[in-house]
């Protein structure tokens, strides 16, 4: 069923804040394979100018997507997100993500459409820190797959 | 912002040093416990199997935080990374052995921006397919 259009532009209260952690990064570090010190090293992030250590690129997208889960689970807007797949994501960066952030989230859908039985929604997460200052903005677009033919 | 590589240093069609992440089931369960994404799809071959994919997938989100990391081994300071997208296209199959999956991902630099801003387009491949498209960082260098 194809979802309602009515919800093009609808923000959802910010989140509570996501407190980032030094060693949760260190954890997402290890699990990417990625060895770069900025990530685990205090020292060598303020050698790059940064006060802690920052957060891998795409370390964000728990935050935001978890957010998401507000839009996900609307039950006046009824996706199926058993048949959910993740379509494109991006982010646009003002600063890198770090250690000590205290992160929320507001999401906005920002598309709805039905394409050949799919229900595709673009949902926008802009991040701000406890400061109000805007760190990342995220986009992620989900893709409800139409049922297979009984 | 510390970036390595200096603007003037960079050509359109600069290619960036290519490289190769493996990924096995064990790779998949840790990273589903630091992205906190459970999806069965990621770890149980009888539900992904149930679900029409060929075997168990690498995150989606997995495979984006290994791409960049061309551009991020490359430029040195993460943080330089200003823009990130990708579109998802294909999985990349983990199949349950030692060697799992491959993920080879090569990168260039596609247009010289302003502000000593450089677009990389990113390409990965696993098993022969292009498992990531329009895939793109804009990347602010020294």
């Amino acid at each position: 069923m194809a979802l309602d259009q009515s919800f093009v532009g609808r923000s959802y209260p910010p989140t509570d804040p996501y407190e980032v952690g030094r060693e949760k990064i260190r954890e997402f570090a290890v699990a990417v394979g990625d060895a770069n010190p900025v990530y685990t090293d205090p020292e060598a992030a303020k050698g790059y100018g940064y006060p802690d250590v920052i957060a891998p690129p795409t370390f964000v997208f728990a935050i935001t997507f978890a957010a998401a889960g507000q839009v996900v689970e609307d039950p006046q807007l009824g996706l199926d997100y058993s048949r959910v797949v993740h379509g494109d994501q991006k982010f646009a960066y003002a600063r890198p993500v770090r250690a000590g952030d205290r992160l929320s989230v507001t999401s906005t859908i920002e598309a709805v459409k039905s394409l050949a039985g799919n229900d595709i929604i673009d949902i926008r997460g802009e991040v701000h820190d406890e400061t109000g200052e805007h760190v990342v903005t995220a986009w992620t677009k989900l893709v409800s797959r139409a049922p297979e033919e009984a | 912002m510390a970036a390595q590589i200096q603007y003037a240093d960079v050509e359109v069609g600069t290619e960036l040093p290519a490289a190769s992440f493996s990924v096995t089931r064990a790779t998949l369960v840790r990273y589903a416990g630091a992205s906190g994404d459970f999806n069965p799809i990621h770890w149980n071959e009888k539900f992904a199997k149930e679900v029409g994919l060929p075997d168990v997938i690498a995150h989606g989100m997995f495979t984006m935080a290994e791409a960049i990391r061309v551009v991020t081994d490359w430029v040195g300071d993460p943080g330089a990374v200003v823009e990130y997208g990708v579109r998802f296209t294909k999985p990349v199959v983990v199949p349950n052995d030692e060697r799992g999956g491959l993920i080879e991902v090569t990168a260039k630099v596609a247009a010289k921006l302003e502000d000593n801003r450089v677009r990389v387009d990113l390409t990965a491949m696993s098993a022969g397919q292009k498992v990531l498209g329009m895939s793109r960082a804009v990347v602010a260098l020294a």
